[in-house]
């Protein structure tokens, strides 16, 4: 009776199991296993060549790495400047202003639109030749700073980068917004009957309560923008030279421009196991934070 | 006993829609292909194939040429590629392709009736669809693919804007120095000087190829890409350094380094550029930008006189048979249709782009004869019968990105470029 129990209980998570192990599970193993190969994505024979991959990637591939570094300045941005405008504009829709359900909409509109569509915007829009920004610049008398945004090394990372944070900050906001909509208004109501101004209310209810979402905020933060490449795409295409390159971009060049498909896999492996330790340090951090 | 025989002949009728097709049923061409200006053409042509034989022929586009790209090697993995398909990949791939088996080699079908099919097209056209005796990348001699149209890359100037120059625009720049002195024009006149898509970077390749070829020849290309020179070789360093004076000269466009080839496209047609960098397929495309644009097609002026100026170029696009498509004969005999003078003729003349067939070269407009008089100087990496690495490719080409950006010398690149050479042949010779 037990055993049939049991075996009922197996039935019901089986077609779970099953999508994770067909679509997850076993994709994982095979680019792993093709990690340890030179295959070219075309030739049926694919020649095992042990941890040769792992190994260029780690000694003998400067650009990959670069690449890393790209997207982590990147992630910076987002992290820094994204989540604040994110929190901010979260913070004064949470209160009583007028509109404010007009602004949420307004706010959300950047991260629905397709990376594309919205590459292709700015890109038009930061245009050394008849861009609209350089336009208006030169309109206000400071043609001094009008120039190729996104050709010259100097801006174009850094200008990417705020696109990118322009393109993701509603996701944020949408969560904070949630999170500040569950703390109690009674707290603040006590507060201030103890004598509390705006900041102290932020500093020691609004901070200490939102810790869980902007912990979360931030994980999902790194995660989606050390990913990051349609948009990259779309405006740069990666460079001037590796200027904008970003390991999803180095990846592709490896599958596609390169036929070294097992390599891309093994650069795919590594990406990953960077990520998750750059999750688990968040992790920490945040169970530290909570405490 | 009626739900039981209604069950049964639900099964019946089950396995009769799975079954295979019946013989004599009407023959159906599957064709994939990337080319979305030559979609509605290519559809016409079908129309008349099946009024005249019988045979359907379903013309597939995946856009753009990357998607594309993934599909091909996706199905070829999966096995289920279709009748006609073509390879945008290098010359490299092409090979697996072959080696995997899943190209049909269209040498026996071109050599029948003295070699018809086969001369009427251009050589270099068939030369970058062929593998020849003892080629370095491992393939049974043969003709793998037909070409459907060619296509040569060369410069292109606007004529109202050289007028406005003050040079007359019945003489485009003959010297690399005449070039670089226009330059200097245009930067005073604060218009923008050449575009391309050099952010997609093997249109950088191209242009610096032309210069090597012109600068050294095609044996020291050929045999820097065998490994036989180094990329520090002064002649070398010298096509790095081309970039620069084309920079500081004031040729080169504003944003270059990022600049696709479309957005390099809209620029020349709106007239907000003096001069391009472009294939033949751009008369289309300008046409259909802006039809009164009144421009002129050059070839890259000469640096050197020690050796001829070699431009890109051959077959545009061409069509392989799968090796393993049970219409293969079918899928030869609408090959040979396609490219066959009357269609040839038909897809020049819709579609703005050079007949792959020279028996179809008549009532081209003039700037695209411009293009196919060039095709005597071209050159195409497909025929050289020994490729670059990749890693080089890329160093090469980003290289001389970083160079336009101000960021490194030409002595400086030509030395990373090396390293990363030097780096493949150690990789490849430990294989």
């Amino acid at each position: 009776m037990k055993i049939k129990s049991t075996l009922e209980n197996y039935l019901f998570v089986l077609p779970a199991v099953t999508i994770f192990t067909v679509f997850y599970i076993i994709p994982f193993v095979w680019v792993f296993q093709l990690g340890l190969t030179d295959w070219d994505g075309i030739l049926p024979t694919k020649q095992f060549v042990g941890i040769t991959n792992f190994k260029e990637i780690l000694f003998q591939d400067p650009i990959w790495w670069q690449s890393m570094l790209n997207a982590g300045y990147i992630t910076l941005i987002a992290l820094t400047f994204q989540n604040a405008l994110a929190f901010l504009l979260a913070w004064a829709c949470d209160r009583e202003i007028r509109m404010k359900n007009w602004f949420k909409v307004i706010f959300f509109i950047p991260p629905v639109l397709s990376e594309v569509v919205v590459g292709l915007v700015w890109q038009w829009i930061l245009n050394g030749n008849y861009g609209l920004l350089n336009h208006w610049l030169v309109r206000l008398g400071l043609s001094n700073l009008a120039h190729n945004w996104l050709s010259d090394p100097k801006t174009a990372l850094t200008t990417v980068a705020i696109i990118h944070s322009w393109k993701g900050f509603g996701w944020g906001f949408l969560i904070f917004l949630a999170g500040l909509q569950t703390i109690p208004r009674e707290l603040y109501e006590a507060a201030h009957v103890d004598g509390a101004n705006a900041w102290h209310s932020f500093r020691k209810i609004t901070m200490p309560l939102m810790v869980p979402v902007i912990v979360l905020v931030a994980i999902l933060t790194v995660l989606g923008t050390m990913q990051a490449f349609v948009l990259i795409i779309a405006m740069t295409g990666g460079g001037p030279a590796y200027h904008t390159q970003v390991p999803v971009l180095r990846i592709l060049a490896s599958m596609r421009g390169s036929s070294r498909f097992g390599y891309a896999c093994a650069q795919g492996i590594t990406f990953g196991v960077v990520l998750i330790i750059i999750s688990f340090i968040q992790y920490r951090f945040s169970k530290r934070a909570k405490a | 006993m009626k739900h039981k025989s209604l069950i049964l002949w639900g099964i019946l009728a089950f396995l009769a829609g799975c079954s295979a097709p019946k013989t004599g049923s009407k023959t159906t061409l599957n064709v994939w292909h990337w080319m979305t200006d030559r979609q509605s053409a290519f559809e016409e042509l079908a129309a008349r194939y099946e009024t005249q034989t019988g045979i359907k022929v379903n013309f597939e586009l995946y856009a753009p040429s990357d998607a594309y790209t993934q599909k091909v090697r996706a199905a070829a993995q999966g096995e289920n590629l279709p009748d006609v398909f073509g390879i945008l990949d290098k010359k490299s791939d092409f090979a697996s392709f072959v080696k995997a088996g899943h190209v049909l080699d269209l040498s026996p079908y071109m050599k029948e009736n003295t070699e018809e099919w086969k001369n009427k097209f251009f050589p270099k056209a068939l030369a970058v669809n062929e593998f020849t005796e003892g080629n370095s990348y491992g393939v049974n001699p043969g003709i793998y693919g037909a070409p459907i149209d060619v296509m040569t890359i060369q410069m292109l100037y606007n004529k109202d804007l050289f007028q406005q120059l003050g040079l007359d625009p019945r003489s485009p720049p003959q010297t690399f120095t005449e070039l670089l002195d226009i330059g200097k024009k245009i930067k005073a006149a604060n218009l923008q000087g050449m575009v391309s898509g050099w952010g997609e970077v093997w249109m950088i390749d191209c242009f610096a190829n032309n210069y090597a070829f012109n600068l050294m020849g095609e044996a020291k290309v050929l045999a820097t890409v065998r490994g036989e020179v180094p990329y520090t070789d002064p002649d070398w360093v010298k096509v790095f350094a081309l970039f620069k004076d084309l920079q500081d000269s004031g040729m080169l466009a504003s944003g270059l380094v990022t600049m696709i080839n479309k957005q390099a496209e809209q620029l020349f047609a709106n007239g907000n550029a003096v001069f391009a960098f472009n294939g033949s397929w751009c008369v289309n495309v300008y046409k259909s930008m802006n039809p009164k644009l009144n421009y002129g097609a050059f070839l890259p002026p000469q640096i050197s006189d020690a050796y001829l100026m070699r431009i890109w170029g051959g077959a545009g696009s061409s069509f392989l048979v799968n090796a393993k498509s049970k219409n293969k004969d079918e899928a030869v005999k609408f090959l040979k249709w396609l490219t066959d003078d009357g269609q040839q003729a038909y897809l020049a003349e819709a579609t703005s782009n050079l007949p792959a067939n020279r028996n179809s070269l008549k009532d081209i407009p003039p700037i695209l004869a411009q293009f196919s008089e060039a095709m005597e100087t071209s050159t195409h990496p497909s025929t050289w019968g020994v490729s670059e690495f990749s890693a080089v490719i890329e160093a090469f080409d980003k290289g001389i990105q970083s160079i336009i950006i101000g960021e490194k010398t030409p002595e400086q690149v030509a030395q990373e470029v090396q390293k990363i050479k030097e780096r493949e042949l150690a990789r490849k010779k430990a294989k």
